[in-house]
């Protein structure tokens, strides 16, 4: 529009971003600020908030329940990664064909991740119940396993949610992989087989190489789900038995919302953040590292 | 591709192990709302026995299970009408001009897609409780705690700015020359052309809503506001409800989100591996 001031110009791109703007700022930017200042404060329900600087990060470093946490999520996340990776993986290979009836089976055994994790665990809860006649023991009787306990089990609650996450993690790896493996360059393939080589050098030689990207988004989503983890363990074992599958965000929540200590709290979500940062920022110089050879 | 009769037996085998450890327990959740016969808890049928939609009428009517469905289809539909708009407009802005202060905002945008959502819980809280400034109410116990904060999605508006990026820049310049204002260019040239992706970027925000269990933990504790994921916990905790019903809900919440995935599957699978690659 030629008549429309010019000095006005500047302001389009505003008005088109101040949607994003206002809600990106009150539901993410002011909590994130208040919660810095949550984490360096011991907050009052009467009157002023009191100043304690880093006191709430001293704590964190010698609070051992916090520790227990970090070293339960440490596990959960290197588990599930590892074992949700490979598996995820096995399966791509499995399932790569464009036949039709391979292409059904795909789409069927992606429901799990499009699945809302509450009712994920409402299920795990029913496969898992820990009566000698639930689905889980009913299965491993035909083995002759004896009946577990499963969530109920201090030494077995933690791998059982793990398993959750694998489960649910599983399809959506597999995508990846899939998406990997399409964009292998077939001649490859036939120069490896002009070569002579068998299955298994293919796979050494040109798939996983191949693959390296796909392993790479993998492994780093699967890190950043695993770490903030919360809802699979709230809606299962709540932490328990006895706090053995008690993680980060658990322990978040019941310091913030049972035990109301605010301040606490956001110190240890801080330190969280933190370490997700750093974690992005290692994974982003290492896939750097790796493209330049 | 000739195969010997034993690996096509073990394809077949391999393909049925898949279908029932991913699949199983769902149709296992299908079977036994359908029955008849209370199970005890913990117990899933491969058929039902004697077929019933009883336990569903229960659910639906008694266990107020529409109630909480609502709740939840409610929520994750103007959540991801406003949050896809919301994110065409700010991507329109970004990918489509230049302005000072670009880099701050995208990279301000982008840095939340970094930030785990649930470390943010208690000063969100806090924030959903505060009064509104000049409109002077509070978000807490409402439906807007439970749309709002989720308007705003990075993933969306990354996806669709990269996405408008790639729409020639002749095409805008010619509808300029036509006269054409700044929002008609954005409704009638930019979003036309991005189409694909806006409906990618809705499927996988309606999923991402529909999954939130945190937010609407916090964001309301009146009861009939609850979402039915929030709902599913509670009615296991504090009621003596019988498992067939309980499966009956859990079946209902279930449907929507695999209805959703299964009709628009295109789209969601070539979304995925954009943002795979991308991301």
């Amino acid at each position: 529009m030629q008549s429309k001031p010019r000095q006005w110009q500047w302001a389009v791109p505003w008005l088109f971003l101040a949607p994003a703007l206002i809600v990106f700022t009150w539901f993410k930017f002011v909590p994130i600020a208040k919660g810095m200042v949550m984490s360096l404060h011991n907050m009052k329900f009467f009157g002023p908030d009191e100043w304690v600087g880093l006191a709430h990060y001293e704590r964190a470093i010698s609070d051992s329940a916090l520790h227990a946490a970090v070293g339960n999520t440490l596990l959960y996340v290197i588990v599930s990664t590892v074992v949700g990776g490979v598996l995820a993986f096995c399966v791509a290979l499995a399932l790569q064909d464009q036949a039709r009836h391979v292409r059904i089976i795909r789409t069927a055994i992606f429901i799990p991740a499009v699945t809302s994790v509450a009712i994920l665990s409402e299920i795990w809860r029913i496969v898992f119940y820990p009566a000698a006649n639930g689905v889980a023991n009913s299965f491993i009787a035909l083995f002759y396993i004896p009946a577990q306990s499963w969530m109920a089990d201090p030494d077995q609650a933690l791998y059982v949610v793990i398993l959750l996450q694998i489960w649910k993690s599983i399809p959506y790896n597999m995508v990846i992989f899939l998406a990997g493996l399409a964009g292998i360059n077939r001649e490859l393939y036939d120069a490896a087989d002009v070569d002579g080589a068998n299955v298994w050098r293919k796979l050494w030689h040109v798939t996983l190489p191949g693959l390296i990207p796909a392993f790479s988004v993998v492994i780093m989503l699967s890190f950043i789900r695993g770490f903030r983890v919360f809802t699979e363990i709230y809606t299962t074992t709540g932490g328990g038995p006895a706090g053995r599958t008690e993680v980060i965000m658990t322990v978040i929540f019941k310091t913030g919302f049972e035990r109301l200590d605010y301040g606490y709290a956001a110190a240890v979500s801080f330190l969280l953040v933190a370490f997700t940062v750093l974690l992005t920022v290692l994974h982003i110089t290492i896939k750097n590292r790796i493209s330049r050879f | 591709m000739t195969q010997t009769l034993s690996q096509k037996f073990a394809r077949v085998v391999l393909y049925a192990f898949l279908l029932i450890v991913f699949c199983g327990p769902f149709w296992g959740i299908l079977a036994t709302a359908f029955n008849s016969a209370t199970v005890q808890p913990g117990k899933l049928l491969l058929w039902p026995e004697e077929f019933t939609l009883r336990h569903f009428s229960y659910a639906w009517h008694e266990a107020k299970a529409y109630v909480y469905l609502f709740n939840s289809l409610l929520v994750a539909l103007i959540g991801t009408a406003l949050q896809t708009l919301v994110s065409a407009m700010a991507a329109y802005a970004l990918a489509r001009k230049r302005f000072r202060g670009m880099a701050v905002v995208s990279l301000a945008i982008l840095s939340t897609m970094m930030l785990p959502e649930e470390v943010i819980a208690i000063p969100l809280y806090l924030t959903l409780q505060a009064k509104i400034p000049v409109l002077d109410v509070s978000l807490y116990n409402t439906y807007f705690a439970l749309i709002l904060p989720v308007v705003g999605w990075a993933f969306s508006v990354f996806l669709l700015t990269e996405f408008m990026k790639a729409v020639p820049q002749d095409l805008e310049d010619a509808a300029r020359v036509d006269g054409a204002s700044e929002l008609q260019i954005f409704r009638h040239v930019i979003l036309p052309l991005v189409k694909p992706a806006l409906g990618t970027a809705a499927i996988f925000g309606f999923l991402m809503i529909w999954d939130q269990y945190l937010l609407p933990l916090i964001a309301v504790d009146k009861r009939e506001l609850y979402t039915i994921p929030v709902v599913l916990r509670s009615m296991r905790v504090d009621e003596i409800m019988q498992s067939n019903i309980f499966i009956a809900v859990t079946v209902i919440a279930t449907v929507p989100s695999v209805l959703v995935y299964l009709a628009l599957q295109r789209q969601f699978n070539s979304g995925l591996t954009a943002g795979a690659v991308k991301g």
